[in-house]
């Protein structure tokens, strides 16, 4: 028996073999075999002769893929394990993973659909937290959708007064105060403080202490509620107006021609109708307004009295200011006959334009001013084609360097060239000025700068590289209505209190902080999530837990200032194995690739990576240490609820903004970059692990059981399917069969199928059917829509799809899976020894 | 030889000149010690229509430093095709295209009758006649009933254009808003801040004005100036768009809070229209006609704060040196005036409200640039109206009496120079032989740009006699004086009127007689008020005063100490500046009407009849019409405004009385049909308040100090402080005969 293998001689190694029990995973190197297990703190030890595994043997220089943690199978388990709906009263406990479908009822706790934690038994020292590695995290989804089988947060009125508060944490009224002295009074949660209770929520308690109305107050006896603001939550003390859109569109002469302005003022027409609103029977309250722009803007009067509409147009760009007061943000129905008649006019004044230059700074300023103008919060939709070169504030230069790549200096390529957008995203932020941004750009953009004010105000880039009608219309289209329609806050506060113990430290997403505690969001859609990082700042114990209330203040679409609370409680440990035994992979991974993605503006990407596998090596390493029992040095073993956190990690160290491959573009990263900071884990785990579905057989309501991303699991006759989040494939082996093919094509052949078609064609046979409606509920599932790609086997098209295949070695120099596996094997055996 | 008064008459007929001396003392120590300079009221549009055009260029001398136009003056030597100049003595050829010249067959620049004489400059075939420019400069910041009444006029104002003129519209409020014309569908505007002021290359890249640069070498073609651009269209093009244009416009939509004025951006738009037509049309012949309903409170040019519980500045402010804003907004205003006044275009401003709007500050606007300045309290009133629709009166051939982007240039002889003008022009900084060390108002120069001229802009000339007392002028030698204007004719074409007059020089010492005999009072008088209205504007009021009491006094003296041109006391500072406006454009008879209103009286006693200035007139059964210039009053003496009270004149038998009545109104309506602008008409009586404009004009020989030693059936008393001409010119005969010693 020999042991720590070194690098070097790790190439030359004849592997054995891998076995498997149920969940415990041994490497065996140089002919040595055991067989360890560990269940329910069970540990067993077996032990085989080599010779017994002589088929393994014989794939040489390879360890079996199958024999390695696969996440398929983690994925299938938990969907057989989570047949009953997750109920939230049991503190600690783990949710089903993201790609489970389940229910949730709400028992006290906020549902996994608005907060999962990376732990659900936080370590009660520091020391054991500093130990473990593991990062306490809360990734927060404050008005996420819930499945319509769930009932929406309740809205609670405490009248005039406001919502009874904390006097001194002023932690909001939630199921973990307890009421005292037969409930005059009760005692806070978070930081134990005694308080009078108003004479107006006064009630009695029951013999258990208990109030009696406990269970007619959601505030008492849920974990998401809201409660209705009074004009104390106001700026200024004065209740919100209704918010207002604005849409800003490019009408330079690549917009023009690339059909994009056409196809907006054309939806916009109907769009306008699906304003959002609470009541589905009311009109929207929200005011829209017009503006388009080259290097001049034009600001249009549409005021429901005016025939015509009317252009004012503002070239003095250093300075801006909106140049009308009454008439530029109306109310749809009133002046819908002005709007449809400028919508229709837009593209026939600049159809001639021959003016390329832009300008990007003043157009968001010009929204701000109108906002300011009008006293409002509101978005900015902004329709951009090109870097603005025009003289004008926040004017830009081509930067795009591929020679800084790998170097220190590529970190400069993410941050903001000029520091002008980082002060006008400070002004939004302070008027509740969310700007969302869809870039149609054929060359450099510099997203990372003009993403500065997105970024900071809960907006969303959207971005369609050489952008056609033809192709990308649909997938336009569809993002901007589900952006326009989504659900939205504006000028939203929100306010992390935690119990004594532990402490928010830590905040990443879209938004603006001006100090370390208050996370402010110009805009708050149903999509954008903030993740929330814990540090201790004192001992937890283990009887009380530690809890957590997340308030997000909002003015909601129709006006009206509100919070929602989302209340948290998770278990403490004084166990290590406590802690690894409720541990979420995916929200873990959720966390890394945001703190690694953040840590690229500052430090070089390689550094970055290799921190990342080091605190992985950590967390796997103290395990090993702590809570395996003891054996070879030479087996790797994992945490059942970790076993997938090596491939996970692989795909987030092989992504395009840590390891770029050479056609990965610097707008490329800087957006996924961006994208990634406000994920929710459901996005992020699709997007880091794709779901490839073979499609060769599709029988019943229920899917495909999906295949790991690897090469090898595709086979020459099949048809698959591979879904990011961002992308959609439909993968053609070469070898199809003919019949399969007349089935998704209508063509025998499989050269005659088109690479370029965006949709399937519409074929009356139930595999089609299905195959649609497949591809349609993937869509709906994603909060972006998703292009269709068919990529024909040994296709060029397939080296875009082989990058998504992220179990297998990544063109850019990304290990496989197994590789990593092995690395990550080394390192651990280095911190152990 | 005619008498004096009819020399005078026939001269200012026919070259619109009037000299204050019309025989010249030979040397600079006699001419100092007549005190009245040699000086010269000149109108260089005199209507003429008798004068015919002349088709040709004018012939010019050849010395660089003279290039006088030839003239009746010149001696010409026929067999040689030889002239002398009569300013420098070169002697010319006469060009090729004279050939045939002889004594009998003499160009018309020859004739002892065309001393004035009119050219019309021939353009090339590719050169177009220029079209004229309008550019209306609207203020959004007022009443409806105010704003619909200047839209109607405005409305009307577009028939009354050739439909070649070139018209734009800029308007106005908190922002201001340049429109483009004749757009399909939605109507477009650029919308500029009020708050900064840009350059005129700042401007033409913001309303993409630039040429593109692609079209240079191209040839004569591209080098052709644009003849309309978006902002400025030919009417007939847009005449339609720009009536629905106004129609439309609104009152400035920005709220005014309670206790504000509204944010007036009026000297951006200013600057805004000097610009636009700076980098579109330079040195073509443009109007900008501004209509200002209130005072500029933002922004470079304004003159009060939006707080309106501070008021403008008064007089009060101005001299306790408590205007704050004044001085630099009349900077602001001073540099447009000159940018304008450089590229040959007019500023007009026609500021209607009861408040003051800051004419005080903007007056060089108008002062400088010869455009018109017009004070109403109301679009809404006729006042405005009427003199709104008399700017585009039209002569007999169907042309604007007005004149564009003029230069007027002056030629003497050597023994004279001239010292400098006042009046609508600034100066061309042109030096040369004829320009006097001594500035008298605006020196230093031979060139002035008039840009805005009509028939009766006059201008004040003021010479220096320069010749040195020991070497005599020849007996019968005489000065010439040339007065060359060029100007864009309202048709576009350019043309050069050319004035050329001499006097005879005269020995003070032995022919003074002739001198004095000479000595044109009205034009003097005119000449002096001029200079003092002039030291008033730019020197300090009390001192102005005591100048002119020290330089002379006379009659017209007494009336212009107490003219609203020298006192302030109960005006307003802009009232102030648009009287001593219109007093630096009129010709001599209305600006002697300004001076001394005419006063006659209609009484049952016998024809109408003008009456002395003096509160002995007020009788009771009279009725008087006073002609201020800026007011026509009607003064119903208290007898007459019983009898009107008591319906005399519906009655058949007291028809007498109704045509007594009707007889100053007839002709008022006359007065107020012809001149411009439109005066102020007032009908008031024996008692009433607006009496008050005919009370403070009188010369007051009877006051509450002295009306029982008149006998109190002889007139109004005037319940005033100020001495009458009596005590005057008492006190002026005594000094006389001090100051003699």
């Amino acid at each position: 028996k020999s042991d720590s293998p070194t690098l070097a001689e790790f190439s030359l190694l004849t592997v054995c073999t891998l076995f498997i029990f149920h969940s415990l995973y041994v490497f065996i190197f140089y002919l040595i075999l055991f067989y360890f297990a560990h269940f329910a703190g069970q540990t067993l030890l077996n032990v085989k002769q080599a010779s017994d595994l002589p088929a393994v043997q014989k794939s040489r220089h390879r360890i079996d893929p199958d024999a390695i943690p696969s996440p398929i199978q983690v994925i299938e388990d938990d969907k057989a394990k989570s047949t009953e709906p997750f109920t939230t009263g049991v503190r600690g406990q783990a949710p089903p993973l993201v790609t489970t479908n389940f229910q949730v009822k709400d028992q006290g706790n906020a549902s996994p659909r608005f907060i999962r934690c990376t732990a659900y038994n936080m370590p009660c020292t520091s020391d054991m937290a500093k130990q473990s590695q593991v990062p306490l995290a809360a990734v927060i989804k404050p008005l996420a959708t819930l499945p319509p089988d769930e009932t929406p947060p309740y809205l609670v009125d405490h009248g005039e007064g406001g919502p009874i508060r904390c006097n001194r944490c002023k932690a909001y009224m939630c199921p973990y105060m307890q009421f005292i002295e037969g409930g005059r009074r009760f005692q806070c949660g978070f930081c134990s403080c005694v308080t009078e209770v108003p004479p107006h929520y006064f009630q009695h308690l029951d013999h258990t202490g208990k109030r009696v109305d406990c269970y007619d107050r959601p505030e008492l006896s849920l974990g998401s509620y809201e409660f209705l603001a009074t004009v104390d939550y106001c700026k200024n003390n004065k209740l919100p107006q209704p918010p207002a859109f604005i849409f800003l569109i490019d009408v330079s002469y690549n917009a023009v021609k690339s059909g994009m302005v056409s196809i907006v003022c054309q939806e916009l027409k109907t769009l306008l109708d699906y304003l959002p609103r609470e009541n589905p029977d009311v009109d929207s309250v929200v005011r829209v307004g017009f503006v388009t722009y080259n290097k001049v803007l034009h600001f249009y009067n549409v005021k429901s009295s005016l025939a015509q509409p009317q252009m004012l147009v503002v070239s003095d760009v250093s300075d801006m200011f909106v140049p009308l007061l009454d008439g530029f943000l109306v109310n749809v129905n009133e002046s819908r006959m002005v709007i449809e008649s400028l919508l229709d006019q837009i593209p026939e004044m600049f159809a001639d334009t021959r003016e390329t230059e832009t300008v990007f700074g003043p157009v968001i300023q010009a929204g701000l001013e109108a906002l300011k103008a009008a006293d409002c919060a509101g978005k900015l939709f902004i329709f951009h084609t090109s870097l603005p070169i025009a003289e004008a504030p926040g004017k830009l230069k081509n930067r795009e360097d591929k020679k800084l790549i790998g170097t220190d200096k590529e970190k400069s390529l993410f941050q903001p060239q000029v520091g002008f957008y980082g002060s006008l995203a400070k002004e939004c932020v302070a008027q509740g000025c969310c700007v969302d941004l869809f870039l149609f750009p054929n060359q450099y953009v510099d997203v990372a700068t003009l993403g500065v004010v997105p970024v900071s105000t809960g907006g969303s880039i959207y971005k369609y590289t050489y952008f056609q009608a033809q192709t990308d219309r649909e997938r336009f289209l569809n993002d901007l209505r589900r952006n326009v329609q989504k659900k939205v806050g504006f000028d939203a506060v929100m306010r992390v209190r935690t119990s004594t113990g532990i402490r928010a430290t830590d905040f990443f997403g879209s938004f603006y902080m001006s100090n370390t505690t208050d996370v402010e969001l110009a805009g708050l859609d149903c999509d954008k999530t903030i993740t929330v990082e814990f540090r201790h700042d004192d001992k937890l114990s283990e009887e009380t837990g530690a809890l957590m209330q997340c308030a997000v203040l909002y003015t909601s679409c129709s006006g009206q200032r509100r919070l929602r609370i989302h209340n948290m409680a998770v278990n403490c440990c004084s166990q290590l194995a406590d802690l690894y035994r409720n541990c979420e992979t995916d929200t873990i991974i959720n966390f890394f690739s945001k703190y690694a993605f953040r840590s690229v503006l500052t430090s070089p990407t390689k550094t970055v990576r290799d921190s990342l596998v080091n605190q992985c090596a950590q967390i796997l390493a103290c395990y090993r240490k702590n809570c395996a029992s003891p054996s070879s040095a030479g087996q790797l073993i994992l945490p059942e609820c970790m076993k997938l956190l090596p491939v996970y990690l692989n795909c987030v160290l092989k992504s395009d903004v840590l390891l770029p491959g050479a056609d990965v573009s610097l707008d490329d990263r800087a957006y996924l970059r961006q994208l990634i900071s406000c994920m929710d884990v459901t996005e992020s785990h699709v997007f880091f692990y794709p779901r490839l579905l073979p499609l060769m057989k599709l029988e019943g309501d229920a899917l495909p059981v999906a295949v790991r991303d690897s090469e090898e699991r595709l086979s020459k006759g099949g048809v698959y399917l591979l879904e990011t989040g961002l992308h959609l494939f439909l993968w053609v082996g070469a070898n199809a069969q003919q019949e399969l093919l007349i089935n998704v094509f209508g063509t025998p052949s499989f050269s005659q199928i088109d690479p370029n078609m965006t949709s399937l064609p519409v074929l009356d046979n139930p595999f089609s059917q299905r195959l649609r409606e497949i591809i349609d509920s993937f869509r709906a599932q994603r909060s972006r829509y998703m292009k269709l790609m068919v990529v024909k086997q040994e296709d060029k098209a397939e080296l875009i799809f082989r990058h998504f295949l992220v179990e297998d070695k990544s063109a850019s120099g990304g290990a496989s899976y197994v590789d990593f596996l092995c690395h990550m094997h080394k390192e651990i055996r280095q911190l152990l020894s | 030889m005619a008498t004096f008064p009819e020399y005078i008459a026939q001269n200012e007929e026919r070259d619109g000149v009037r000299f204050s001396w019309n025989v010249w003392p030979s040397s600079r120590l006699e001419a100092t010690r007549m005190v009245v300079p040699v000086a010269a009221l000149f109108t260089p549009l005199k209507e003429r229509p008798d004068l015919p055009p002349i088709q040709y260029e004018p012939v010019l001398c050849s010395r660089a430093t003279c290039r006088a136009v030839l003239n009746p003056l010149c001696q010409v030597d026929y067999r040689a095709k030889l002239w002398a100049c009569n300013f420098c003595y070169q002697r010319n050829q006469f060009p090729p295209t004279y050939a045939g010249i002889s004594e009998v067959n003499q160009p018309a620049e020859l004739l002892p009758q065309f001393s004035t004489i009119e050219y019309v400059v021939q353009r090339g075939p590719q050169m177009p006649l220029m079209p004229l420019v309008f550019l209306y400069v609207v203020d959004t910041c007022m009443e409806d009933e105010d704003l619909q009444a200047l839209k109607e006029s405005l409305q009307m104002s577009l028939s009354l254009l050739p439909p070649t003129a070139l018209v734009g519209l800029i308007t106005f409020g908190r922002m201001v808003q340049v429109h483009e014309l004749g757009c399909e569908g939605i109507s477009k505007s650029y919308v500029f801040r009020g708050t900064k002021d840009l350059s005129a290359k700042q401007l033409q890249e913001m309303l993409g004005l630039t040429k593109p640069s692609a079209s240079q070498g191209r040839g004569p073609q591209a080098a052709q100036p644009p003849l309309s651009n978006r902002f400025l269209q030919p009417v007939q093009k847009i005449d339609m768009n720009l009536t629905d244009l106004l129609g439309e416009l609104q009152r400035d939509p920005w709220p005014v809070t309670q206790g504000k004025r509204p944010l007036r951006s009026l000297g951006v738009a200013m600057s805004i229209a000097v610009g636009l037509l700076e980098c579109t049309f330079p040195n073509t012949g443009a109007r900008i006609m501004t209509f200002v309903g209130g005072p500029a409170t933002q922004g470079p040019g304004m003159v009060v704060g939006d707080e309106l519980k501070t008021p403008i500045r008064s007089w009060h402010d101005i001299e306790k040196d408590n205007a704050k804003f004044m001085k630099k907004a009349t900077k602001h205003y001073e540099a447009l005036a000159g940018r304008a006044s450089s590229n040959g275009h007019i500023i007009d401003i026609y500021a209607c409200a009861l408040d003051q709007t800051g004419l005080l500050e903007m007056k060089c606007c108008a002062n400088h640039t010869g455009g018109y300045m017009v004070m109403a309290d109301s679009f809404n009133t006729s006042l405005f109206k009427q003199t709104f629709q008399r700017v585009f009166t039209k002569d007999v051939q169907g042309s604007f009496k007005m004149a564009f982007a003029a230069t007027l240039e002056i030629k003497t002889s050597r023994e004279i120079k001239v010292s400098g003008a006042i009046g609508p022009c600034v100066s061309l900084n042109a030096k040369g032989p004829c320009v006097s060390e001594n500035e008298i108002g605006t020196g230093g120069t031979c060139q002035w740009k008039v840009c805005g001229l009509d028939p009766s802009t006059t201008l004040a000339l003021y010479f220096e006699v320069v010749n040195q007392h020991n070497a005599p002028i020849p007996q019968g030698g005489r000065g010439a004086v040339q007065f060359v204007t060029q100007y864009q004719h309202a048709s576009g074409q350019r043309r050069i009127r050319v004035t050329t007059t001499a006097r005879n020089w005269a020995d003070a010492q032995t022919q003074i007689q002739s001198i004095a005999a000479s000595f044109d009072q009205e034009a003097a008088a005119i000449l002096m008020a001029r200079l003092a209205v002039y030291r008033a504007e730019t020197e300090e009021g009390p001192d102005v005063l005591r100048w002119l009491d020290r330089q002379l006094i006379r009659l017209f003296m007494f009336h212009l100490r107490r003219s609203p041109f020298l006192q302030v006391f109960n005006n307003s500072p802009d009232e102030s500046s648009y009287y001593r406006h219109q007093f630096n454009r009129q010709d001599l008879t209305q600006a002697l009407i300004m001076i001394q209103p005419v006063l006659y009286a209609y009484s049952f006693n016998g024809p109408p009849e003008p009456v002395l200035l003096d509160s002995s007139s007020i009788l009771p059964d009279r009725i008087l019409l006073m002609d201020t210039f800026f007011q026509i009053l009607i003064y119903h003496g208290e007898t007459v405004s019983q009898w009107r009270k008591a319906g005399y004149q519906e009655m058949p038998e007291y028809e007498n009385f109704r045509h007594l009545l009707q007889a100053p109104v007839d002709d008022a309506q006359e007065l107020l049909h012809t001149r411009f602008p439109m005066p102020r008409y007032i009908d008031t009586e024996h008692g009433g308040s607006q009496a008050r404009f005919l009370l403070s004009k009188v010369n007051p020989s009877q006051t509450h100090n002295n009306m029982y030693a008149w006998g109190q059936e002889s007139g109004a008393p005037i319940l005033t402080d100020d001495v009458s001409l009596q005590v005057f010119m008492d006190h002026l005969k005594k000094l006389a005969v001090s100051s003699a010693a």
